[in-house]
């Protein structure tokens, strides 16, 4: 019997086809191929923070192989020698060690820290993207859901995160967060002596706020980002306006090759620059702070920067205190208002916008097609307000650093946050309405009246008019007859193809130019054959 | 340059036959995307195949990989040659970690610019254009989903044996207590017991009072206190300065003679007239905002700030907070003298240490 010859070459089709055979898998992988995307910078914001997460599981998990943490009273002899022979606990010994007797731990941590950092600041910017151009509107309300969520969770998990090592800057901020916990009525002792398995700061907190930080958490964060790209698969992303976009369709490329490789080199780029910052910029030092101890603290007393605006808010909260006087008395303490009050609201007024807006416009229609911010000035000025809200609050979270490095008394500061508070996100609301109203009046002047030019001719009465190039076909009464559409008006010429570079490439040229055209009637003045070609730089032709 | 493949979708358009020998390879890839709704409408190679452009881009990204490659052989050779572990002096460390970060930065950026410069620049530009069908499904579709579910009701019974519905609610009520009770009975802890929120390391113990200790445990006396100065002291009691008794660190401060009448006045007309000793007078560190430590403290104004939400409270006026979101004065320590010439807390504090809670008294 003559033995079959081996075929290499139709290996991968009859694997392929194999693989067919039992999971029916051609199909749905074309679809999966073929998918589209549109492409617009702004959209790879939420991108940032998917691959700043990936990057905090790859470097947690290393973090996990050496952190201890427990509460246990330990003596530090480890290598870094000031604070030798100093009793700390097992999980600030361990945090010291990870820094300076594990080869590497310290790149670790920092880029562990510095990828938190950017987690939160991705989304952030992400949500303000999403909100300013109405892309949580209907039927995408529940991925806004989703993503509000995902900030107050990974809010959390920063937080048990940067407690972990028990320093002493961050035993501050547990005592705080004690604090605040105690500030609840009614349960509030109840709370934190159940959390803190008794009085502050007892010895379990470590950790709990362990396995929350590396198991319960990270897998409610694992969860919401599946459901929240699973949404972004199934619903298709949401495109700006443009020729040939309409709300039914989805204009850009497909998913392979092009779009993925983009992906691909994106996550790289971010991962290359949290191990740059991760090497390079020293964060969260601590070292420095020494051991949590009840009664030291120094100045400039921060909280990661997503954190910053709560304790901005607990900073500016006037000392209202409200005492019911029944039985003993009972006592609402002013902690409670900016630290448990205010982010309910907060997250409340998040998760209810898109739902709040729809209302108010009454438009329950499907929104496929982004909005410019400027066409829809009040949700655009509302966003202000809320961002100057933050912004105040944040700043104010550092306002003793402030008023240290501008030698501004400390009490004007919080009285300057207290007002700002009060009028700034008005102004913010107000300034941004008219800004964008100017703008929609803009964008309609060049499509009525065309683009400036900035050529200024002089009539022959002496007047001085400035030339517009119009945009269309003038009609019966000199005006353009062009809609404005939801997306950019050119307002430069060379938006129009005049003045853009005549030559290709940032160096030297990628190509030739092209032969200027000759006027027949007009030959050139002068052609010297053995003329050189006038190049910038050097040519490799 | 380009090769341009524009496209229009002719309505009711027949199925291509795959299998036709002459369609090229890309054809077949535009009669798959149409059969998922998709229009290429633009295909454009950016480069020409064989021009001195993709040599070009060809030569950078293979430059880029190629330096992925010496970055992360660099990190190797750092991570394992470099000296590292932390020593006086010698710095060894110094540059340890921002070698390793910069070594690892250059292998990520190479490998990431090299693929979007090789997906940006030297793949085909397209436009496709996919259809959304983010329709809601037909009504005949939702009404026979909806008869199903409803039919699901129907054979389950519920409405004709509704004792079933009620006994299942009854069963499930408690299990799902049964999954809490465990979390809540464990998690629990009585913030009372012993009374712990509402004492300190300061407590007499047995009727002997408690003397103020320094840092390092040893007690104090009241020439050690300069005047104008001020130092944290602690119960003098085993694992007093310790975080277990987080609640007891206290100021105590060496008042000049004007200040220290100011607060005697003030001390007697909340009825603490003797909780000073002589010029010396101890309050609670512990801020009655949030906890923190309230430990800046300025001499000339006699007042103690607080860095974490900068409370102040003016001392010689009972340590009452004059600005800041605190509310509540800080709890004085009535201190003597014992007959040794140590300071002791003649008892407990009288009020509640730390920060408000609701049934605060």
């Amino acid at each position: 019997m003559k033995r079959r010859k081996f075929d290499v070459a139709a290996v991968p089709a009859r694997s392929a086809g194999a693989l067919d055979d039992r999971f029916q898998a051609a199909t749905p992988l074309r679809k999966l191929l073929n998918k589209v995307f549109p492409d617009h910078w702004s959209f790879l914001l939420g991108e940032i923070a998917l691959f700043s997460f990936i990057v905090l599981i790859l470097t947690g998990v290393f973090l996990t192989f050496f952190f201890e943490p427990a509460m246990t009273e330990v003596i530090y002899n480890g290598s870094y020698a000031p604070l030798r022979g100093t009793p700390m606990s097992a999980a600030y010994a361990s945090s010291l060690n990870l820094s300076f007797d594990v080869r590497g731990g310290l790149i670790m941590r920092q880029m562990h820290h510095w990828a938190a950092l950017l987690f939160m600041a991705s989304i952030v910017v992400h949500m303000l993207r999403v909100f300013f151009t109405g892309a949580f509107r209907k039927p995408r309300e529940t991925n806004w859901i989703i993503g509000s969520l995902l900030f107050w969770v990974g809010f959390l998990a920063g937080f048990t995160g940067y407690s972990l090592p028990d320093d002493g800057l961050s035993g501050t901020g547990l005592r705080i967060a004690s604090g605040i916990m105690l500030s609840i009525p009614v349960i509030g002792s109840w709370v934190t002596s159940s959390i803190f398995g008794g009085e502050f700061p007892g010895t379990i907190i470590i950790s709990r706020f362990f396995i929350a930080h590396v198991l319960l958490i990270p897998g409610l964060l694992v969860a919401l980002i599946s459901v929240h790209l699973g949404l972004v698969f199934k619903q298709k992303h949401t495109q700006w306006p443009g020729p040939g976009r309409t709300n039914e369709n989805v204009v850009g490329e497909r998913m392979f090759p092009r779009y993925a490789l983009k992906q691909g080199g994106f996550f790289m780029v971010v991962f290359g620059v949290i191990a740059l910052m991760g090497g390079l910029f020293q964060i969260n030092p601590i070292w420095y702070f020494g051991p949590y101890e009840a009664w030291v603290v120094s100045a400039a007393s921060q909280p990661d920067w997503y954190v910053m605006f709560l304790d901005g808010s607990t900073r500016l909260m006037p000392a209202w205190e409200i005492n019911i006087p029944i039985g003993d008395g009972y006592v609402i303490p002013p902690l409670f208002w900016p630290t448990v009050v205010l982010p309910g609201i907060l997250v409340g007024l998040s998760l209810l916008y898109p739902f709040l807006e729809a209302r108010r416009l009454k438009d329950y229609r499907h929104h496929n097609l982004l909005q410019r911010p400027r066409d829809v000035p009040a949700r655009t000025a509302a966003g202000a307000m809320a961002v100057a809200f933050f912004i105040v609050l944040t700043l104010s979270g550092g306002n003793d650093v402030i008023a240290d490095k501008f030698h501004i008394s400390l009490n004007a500061m919080t009285w300057a946050g207290r007002i700002g508070l009060l009028i700034l996100p008005p102004l913010a609301y107000y300034f941004t309405y008219r800004i964008c109203l100017g703008l929609q009046q803009h964008d309609r002047e060049v499509l009525a009246h065309g683009v400036e030019t900035g050529i200024i001719k002089r009539l022959p009465d002496g007047r001085f008019v400035e030339v517009h190039q119009p945009l269309s076909e003038a009609d019966h009464d000199g005006h353009g007859a062009l809609d404005y559409v939801g997306w950019v008006v050119p307002k430069k010429m060379n938006r129009l193809g005049a003045l853009g570079p005549a030559i290709r490439g940032f160096f030297y040229p990628i190509e030739k130019p092209a032969e200027a055209p000759v006027s027949p009637g007009h030959p050139p003045v002068e052609t010297r054959p053995e003329r050189e070609e006038i190049t910038s730089g050097e040519s490799r032709r | 340059m380009s090769t341009h493949t524009e496209h229009q979708a002719p309505a009711g358009r027949e199925p291509l036959d795959v299998h036709d020998p002459r369609l090229s390879r890309f054809e077949v890839v535009q009669e798959g995307a149409r059969r998922d709704d998709i229009e290429i409408v633009h295909y454009e190679p950016q480069v020409v195949p064989g021009s001195k452009a993709e040599r070009r881009l060809t030569r950078t990204v293979a430059l880029m990989f190629l330096l992925t490659g010496a970055a992360a052989t660099a990190f190797l050779i750092i991570y394992i040659w470099w000296p590292w572990e932390w020593a006086p002096g010698r710095g060894g460390d110094k540059y340890f970690t921002p070698l390793l970060g910069l070594s690892l930065g250059i292998a990520l950026l190479g490998i990431g610019f090299g693929i979007l410069t090789w997906g940006k620049k030297l793949l085909p530009k397209e436009v496709s254009i996919q259809d959304r069908h983010d329709q809601p499904s037909s009504p005949e579709d939702r009404k026979i989903t909806g008869e199903t579910m409803l039919f699901l009701a129907d054979e389950m019974g519920v409405r004709r044996r509704p004792l079933l519905g009620v006994s299942l609610l009854a069963g499930l009520v408690p299990v799902g207590a049964v999954v809490a009770a465990p979390l809540i009975g464990g998690l629990i802890s009585d913030p009372h017991k012993n009374n712990q929120m509402f004492t300190t390391g300061f407590k007499p113990e047995n009727g002997k009072k408690i003397r103020l200790v320094r840092e390092d445990g040893r007690p104090l006396r009241p020439a050690d206190v300069s005047v104008g100065g001020q130092l944290t002291v602690f119960p003098g009691i085993n694992g007093g300065v310790s975080n277990k008794h987080a609640d007891s660190p206290t100021l105590l401060i060496h008042l000049r003679e004007e200040d220290a009448q100011k607060s005697r006045e003030a001390n007697a007309r909340i009825g603490h007239g003797d909780y000073m000793w002589g010029n010396f007078a101890a309050y609670s560190k512990i801020c009655t905002h949030a906890g923190c430590p309230a430990s800046l403290y300025e001499q000339q104004t006699n007042r103690l700030l607080c860095p974490c939400h900068q409370s102040q409270f003016l001392i010689t006026d009972n340590a009452k907070p004059v600005f800041g979101p605190a509310s509540r004065r800080l709890p004085q320590l009535p201190i003597e003298v014992d007959a040794e010439g140590f300071f002791v807390a003649r008892s407990d504090y009288t009020e509640t240490i730390g920060p408000d809670f609701w049934e605060r008294p």
